[in-house]
Order: structure tokens, then C-alpha cells, then sequence
């Protein structure tokens, strides 16, 4: 009850810039469930446990044999060839998540989609445990060096900058490409009015390809650095980790690409503070009691627009 | 023989089991307006969204340019040459203006037809100022016949050579309505473009176009100049009979 100021202080940015790195894995897996929705109307439901099959990729990728070719290249290149790997297995994974298991049910209906995103999660999960097995894997301590120092006088670890400076450069990336760039207008346009898009010369299958390669390659990468993070990664981890991410997704606004990124942030940081000063126990609770609140009072989210429709 | 722009033979279409169209033949030749005119259900729309490859016909031919058109995907269509302007005009309403019209020229892949494309952006802006003025707006704030303007100058920065247009005056008041069919005349003088209108205003698509069609539950019933349509009897009972008492804008004919 007597802490002196500085401490208080510095526990709370610590658990700052805790909530932040936890935040940006949510923004990124938040990314995948916005631009899919966007697009395809569709929550894919497999996008948390393909956000697992990143990190157990990346489990590998670090880890014996091939952990020995990782670094080799020394420790950015190693990391950068790990993660490269990692975004371009999972997005591949999210291409024939859509072949597979969404293509071919379109036509049937919503519910048939939703059904079958579900069934991809379960086999997902269940791959994940098939090859990797039940029992936790833990991420080599310290590929990154665990190494303390103090950014603009907040006291960080090297890990934490990486983390958010990977984040926050992809983050921009995504940003620019679909608010900034003529392909981005195309994809926005598709997610609007698909039938319209088509007349103007728009191909929608390169704009669904584009979002499921996309989406799921930003959270394999999230995967990836959640392990490193954590260290502990276990087969199951998808399932909290895209209900976190889905609530991310609404909080800004589903299909609001800004608002993704914002949402997973706002996240990460209220329930980090929350662990910190409340009880982690309950931050998940509050989690989904936020969930629930969205819903019912705010459903557009923080950034997600009032559709101005004129019939 | 020389080929026609379009040439549309005995169409057939199916929702399922709904005939939609039935035997539809139709031409368009380079430069032309044709109009093609019909109630509320007549497949209008349909024969549109045909010709566009949005919709698969079951039986008949569609040429464009001498080309057959029925394994050419519907994407890959604005390219070569043919825009449509559906109805409702369907603007994305999130995308500022400029965004929507700079989507025009999206399918259009060759680097030297797209410069020549930034041309015809200030054309579009020439020929629709508003849009000019209001180009970092979203297009969902504009009024409706500014999003008509914007749903027609996005078909032209294509630069197509067949224009196709569903129901331009759709929910438009008549001061608009007439606005926008002397833009649609313009357009015709200035861009070079054959259009393909399809319309519930008889009056306001025969002064517009050299030729019309008239389609009745998917059936083409009668064609020929638009001069003679006006004075056919079946056409001012059905299409221009009654509405001429009622439309105070409309000019008698
Ligand atoms: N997607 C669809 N599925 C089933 N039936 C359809 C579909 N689209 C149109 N139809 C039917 O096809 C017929 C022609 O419709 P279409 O929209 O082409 O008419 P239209 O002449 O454009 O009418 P309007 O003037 O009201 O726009 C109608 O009977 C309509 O109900
Ligand atoms: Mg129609």
C-alpha cells in the first residue's frame, strides 16, 4: 500500500509496453479475421489455429537440426529466414484452407461456411497435435539475447523492440498497401460490392487468394513471435488466442483494417493493466464480457463506419 | 459482311427455372445509341449483366467485336473494351470519389493505354466538374445523381467503345433525370462511345437513341428506329400513352 511513486511508475509502463507486445500479436491475427471478413463475409474460424501452426513452425524452424541451419546465418538472418518461412508455409496453409474447405461450399450458404470454418479449426488443431503431440514445446531460451536496457528511459528487452518493431513495420506495410495502393482500392472495392468490382476489370479470385494468403501469413508470424515471447507454445493455443484476436477485431470494427490494428493494441494494453493490477485470472473474463458489450452496444466497433448505402 | 459492335443472338437465360430471357437477338453498331426499353421484370437487367458475363446464358451467342464472348471471363471484359453501368449505380460508398473513378481504369493493364487513361480522368472531370470538386469526398456522401455522374464517368475512364447503361434515371427527379440524359448525349458526341441504354423512360431513351428495343417478359416484341417506335400504337399505349399525362416534365411528343 506504501510502494513509492518510481515503482509505481514503472510497473505500470512495464506493464505498458508488456500489453503493447501482447497487443500486437492480437492486431496481427486481428488483420487476418478483418480482411477475410471484409472480403468473404466469413469469420474463419481456422485463422487461430493456423496462428499456432505458425508458432510450431517456427518451433521447428529454431530447433534441432534445422535450429542448427537457423543459426548458422546468425541471429537477424536466421530470425528473418525463420520468420519468411514461417508468413510463407501459413499462408499457403490459409490459400488451401479457402480451397479446401470454404470454395467448394459457397454456394450452399452461410451456414454451411460457418460450419465448415469450424470443422477446419478442429482439423487444424488436431493436425497441430498429430504431428507436434499434446505435450507443451517450449521455443529455445534466448534466440533472441535477453537483453535489458532502457529506450527514452522505459526499460524494454531486446525481444519486446523486435516484437514491436516487426509488428508495427508490418502493421504500416498492410496499411499502406490496402488504404494506399490502386490493388488495395480493388480489394476494398471487392469487399463492398464483388459484382461491381468484377465489371470495373477486378479479379475477385486474386482478391480472396490475396486476403487468405495474406491474413494467415501475419498470424503464423504472430505465432512465431508469440513463441519466442512466451517460449511455451501448446497445440490448443489458437483457440484463446483467436477469440482474443476476434475480440480485437470487433472492438475497432470488423473489416476496418485500422481498426484491427487498433483494437488488438487497445486490448493487449487493458489486459495487461489488468493482469497487473487486478487479478490475471480474470482478464479473460473481462475479455469476453467486452466481447459481449460490443455486441450489444457498439457492434460497429471503435473505427468501423455507419454504412452511408444510398438505394 | 461487316460485323456488328454487338451482336446478341437468340439469348437465352435461366434463374433456375425462371426464364428470363428468351430468344433475345440484338445489335449494336460502332457509335451507336440504342436504347432497349421494358417494365419492371422485363429482363433488362438481365440481358446486361448477360452481355457483361455476370450472369451465364443457357443458349445463344454473344459477339463483341467479332469476338465470342461466352468463354471470356466477366473480369476481363472492361479491358476490352465494354463498361457497365449497373443499376442503382452501385458506387463504392466507403471509397472516396476519386478512389471509385481511378477504379475504372483498374482492368486496363497495358502501361501506354494507361497513360493515356490520366487523360481521360480530366475528360471525366471536364465533362462531371462536381466530381472534381467533391473528389476527396466519400462517394457514399453524394447526392444520387451525383453518384450516377460518378457511376458513368468511372464506366468511361476505360476509355470503352461499348457503354452500357442500366436505368440511369432510376430514382432521379426530373430536373436531374434531364441533366443526366444530355450528359449521356454529350458523352456520345465527345467520347466516341456506342451505348447500350436500357430504360423505364420511353420518352427520355427514344429522343436519346437512333434505335430501340422493346423487351416484354424476356421477349423482344418489337424493333426498329426510335422515330418509328415513338409512333408505333402499341408503344405510346404502353410505354408513352399513359405517362404523358402524368409526367409534367416530359416533353410531348
Ligand atoms: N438472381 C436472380 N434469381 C432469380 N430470378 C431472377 C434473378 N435476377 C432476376 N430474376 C428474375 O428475372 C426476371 C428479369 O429480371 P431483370 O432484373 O432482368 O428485370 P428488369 O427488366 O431489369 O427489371 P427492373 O426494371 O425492375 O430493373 C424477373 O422475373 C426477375 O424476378
Ligand atoms: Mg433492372
Amino acid at each position: 500500500m506504501f510502494f513509492d511513486k518510481g515503482r509505481k511508475v514503472s510497473t505500470f509502463i512495464e506493464q505498458l509496453v508488456n500489453g503493447l507486445t501482447v497487443g500486437s500479436f492480437y492486431a496481427l491475427v486481428a488483420l487476418g479475421y478483418s480482411m477475410v471478413y471484409g472480403v468473404m463475409k466469413l469469420i474463419n474460424f481456422a485463422h487461430g489455429d493456423l496462428f499456432a501452426l505458425g508458432a510450431y513452425l517456427g518451433y521447428s524452424l529454431l530447433t534441432g537440426a534445422t535450429g542448427k541451419i537457423t543459426a548458422s546465418m546468425g541471429l537477424w538472418g536466421g530470425m528473418a529466414f525463420t520468420a519468411f518461412l514461417v508468413a510463407l508455409s501459413v499462408a499457403l496453409a490459409g490459400v488451401l484452407v479457402e480451397r479446401i474447405a470454404y470454395r467448394p461450399v459457397y454456394p450452399s450458404g452461410r451456414l454451411s461456411l460457418v460450419v465448415s470454418a469450424l470443422g477446419m479449426a478442429i482439423f487444424i488443431q488436431n493436425a497441430v497435435m498429430a504431428i507436434w503431440g499434446s505435450r507443451p514445446r517450449a521455443f529455445p531460451a534466448s534466440v533472441v539475447p535477453s537483453l535489458r536496457f532502457s529506450l527514452f528511459g522505459i526499460p524494454v528487452t531486446l525481444l519486446q523492440v523486435t516484437i514491436l518493431g516487426i509488428s508495427f513495420a508490418l502493421m504500416l506495410a498492410i496499411w499502406l498497401i490496402v488504404e494506399k495502393s490502386s490493388f488495395g482500392a480493388a480489394v476494398r472495392a471487392a469487399a463492398l460490392d464483388r459484382e461491381t468490382a468484377t465489371l470495373l476489370g477486378i479479379d475477385v479470385r486474386k482478391v480472396i487468394f490475396f486476403v487468405f494468403a495474406l491474413g494467415p501469413g501475419l498470424g503464423g508470424v504472430a505465432g512465431l513471435m508469440n513463441g519466442l515471447y512466451y517460449r511455451a507454445i501448446s497445440f490448443n493455443m489458437g483457440w484463446n488466442y483467436g477469440l482474443k484476436a476476434f475480440t480485437a477485431t470487433i472492438l475497432g470494427g470488423i473489416g476496418n483494417i485500422p481498426g484491427a490494428m487498433l483494437g488488438g493494441l487497445i486490448l493487449g494494453v487493458v489486459e495487461s493493466l489488468l493482469a497487473g493490477y487486478v487479478s490475471g485470472a480474470w482478464k479473460d473474463v473481462f475479455v469476453f464480457i467486452l466481447l459481449i458489450a460490443i455486441l450489444i452496444f457498439r457492434p460497429r466497433g471503435l473505427l468501423g463506419e455507419k454504412t452511408a448505402e444510398k438505394v | 459482311m461487316m460485323t456488328s459492335l454487338l451482336e446478341v443472338k437468340d439469348l437465352c437465360l435461366d434463374y433456375g427455372a425462371v426464364r428470363a430471357l428468351n430468344h433475345v437477338s440484338l445489335k449494336v453498331e460502332e457509335n451507336e445509341i440504342v436504347a432497349v426499353l421494358g417494365a419492371n421484370g422485363a429482363g433488362k437487367t438481365s440481358l446486361l449483366k448477360a452481355i457483361s458475363g455476370l450472369v451465364r446464358p443457357s443458349e445463344g451467342s454473344i459477339h463483341f467485336k467479332g469476338d465470342d464472348l461466352s468463354r471470356i471471363q466477366a473480369c476481363s471484359l472492361a479491358s476490352r473494351g465494354i463498361a457497365h453501368v449497373p443499376e442503382g449505380r452501385r458506387v463504392f460508398s466507403t471509397l472516396s470519389v476519386r478512389e471509385n473513378l481511378l477504379l475504372g481504369k483498374y482492368g486496363v493493364r497495358n502501361s501506354r493505354e494507361k497513360a493515356d487513361l490520366d487523360s481521360l480522368e480530366e475528360r471525366v472531370y471536364a465533362l462531371f466538374p462536381i466530381l472534381k470538386d467533391r473528389r476527396r469526398q466519400l462517394a457514399g456522401t453524394l447526392s444520387g445523381g451525383e453518384q450516377q455522374m460518378l457511376a458513368i464517368g468511372r464506366a468511361l475512364v476505360s476509355s470503352p467503345s461499348l457503354l452500357l447503361l442500366d436505368e440511369p434515371s432510376l430514382g432521379l427527379a426530373p430536373i436531374i433525370v434531364q441533366e443526366i440524359f444530355g450528359l449521356i448525349k454529350k458523352i456520345h458526341e465527345e467520347e466516341k462511345v456506342a451505348i447500350l441504354l436500357v430504360e423505364q423512360n420511353a420518352r427520355k431513351a427514344l429522343k436519346a437513341a437512333s434505335r430501340a428495343y422493346i423487351l416484354e417478359l424476356g421477349k423482344m416484341v418489337v424493333s426498329g428506329s426510335s422515330a418509328d417506335l415513338a409512333q408505333d400504337p402499341r408503344v405510346r399505349a404502353a410505354y408513352l400513352g399513359t405517362k404523358a399525362c402524368r409526367d409534367r416534365n416530359g416533353i410531348p411528343t
